[in-house]
């Protein structure tokens, strides 16, 4: 799945990284708690959230993550923006809450992958 | 290639600015081309340093040593110290304060998480004045 489909399957804003939509991601994880996020190593590519601060970005940049979907309609600030952009990352946001962004990226092929 | 040293001080009043420290090891990973899974490891361990810094011990000090065959942090604090190593190594223990929880953290996953990123890890704690954790990659595992 590309970075677009996730955005079109979401009818999420593209906040930053509009030149990226066309990465391929293959697995996902959503989380408001990041310490969770770092825990357990898998080949996530796209992190959902519905937590809106700096560590967010800086937990998906440690674990090599290209998106971050923001859920429930959340939206990062610029100081985020500003940060997600200089590490090349692509940051959408979605009126969707959680359990139904979720759904409807799974529906559609993604999955979570295996924790190691 | 030969060592290279990093110095990082880590403020501890700005928990927006925690992970720079990590994010610039990163930086410099990359740059002199290890793995990716030498990289993440790494920077995952660091992070969860650093954020520990930030919020039980007002900030301290990073120091890294990057050669070929591994990668040795140093990161020294001079906050209340941690007085059952053992307790705070366990998953789920934890006593961040709530607002931290807020933010995303205090799960009780740091130090466990650290552990299990890195070769080598050793704690020397002093409850009343601080804490340094020697953490180690290696580069061929």
């Amino acid at each position: 799945m590309t970075v677009r489909e996730i955005q079109n399957i979401l009818s999420a804003e593209v906040i930053c990284g509009g030149d990226c939509l066309d990465r391929e991601v293959s697995e996902a994880c959503g989380s408001d708690m990041m310490s969770d996020v770092l825990a357990f190593v898998k080949q996530q590519a796209v992190l959902l959230t519905g937590l809106v601060n700096p560590q967010v970005i800086r937990t998906a940049e440690m674990m090599d993550m290209k998106c971050v979907v923001f859920v429930r309609g959340k939206r990062p600030d610029r100081d985020m923006t500003e940060l997600a952009k200089s590490l090349g990352m692509v940051l959408l946001s979605t009126s969707h809450p959680m359990f139904s962004s979720c759904g409807m990226l799974y529906e559609n092929g993604l999955r979570g992958g295996e924790s190691k | 290639m030969s060592v290279i040293t990093l110095h990082y001080d880590v403020p501890g009043d700005d928990f927006t600015r925690a992970g720079e420290a990590s994010g610039d090891v990163k930086a410099h990973l990359k740059k002199l081309g290890f793995s990716p899974e030498v990289i993440r490891n790494t920077v995952i361990a660091l992070y969860e340093g650093e954020i520990n810094m930030v919020i039980h011990a007002g900030g301290g000090r990073i120091d890294v040593d990057i050669d070929p065959d591994a990668i040795s942090m140093v990161l020294s604090d001079d906050g209340p110290g941690i007085p059952d190593v053992e307790l705070a190594m366990k998953e789920g223990y934890s006593t961040a304060p709530d607002n931290v929880r807020a933010l995303g953290f205090g799960a009780g996953m740091g130090l466990p998480n650290i552990k299990k990123y890195t070769d080598e890890m050793v704690i020397d704690t002093l409850v009343g004045k601080g804490t340094t954790m020697r953490l180690k990659v290696y580069t061929n595992r």
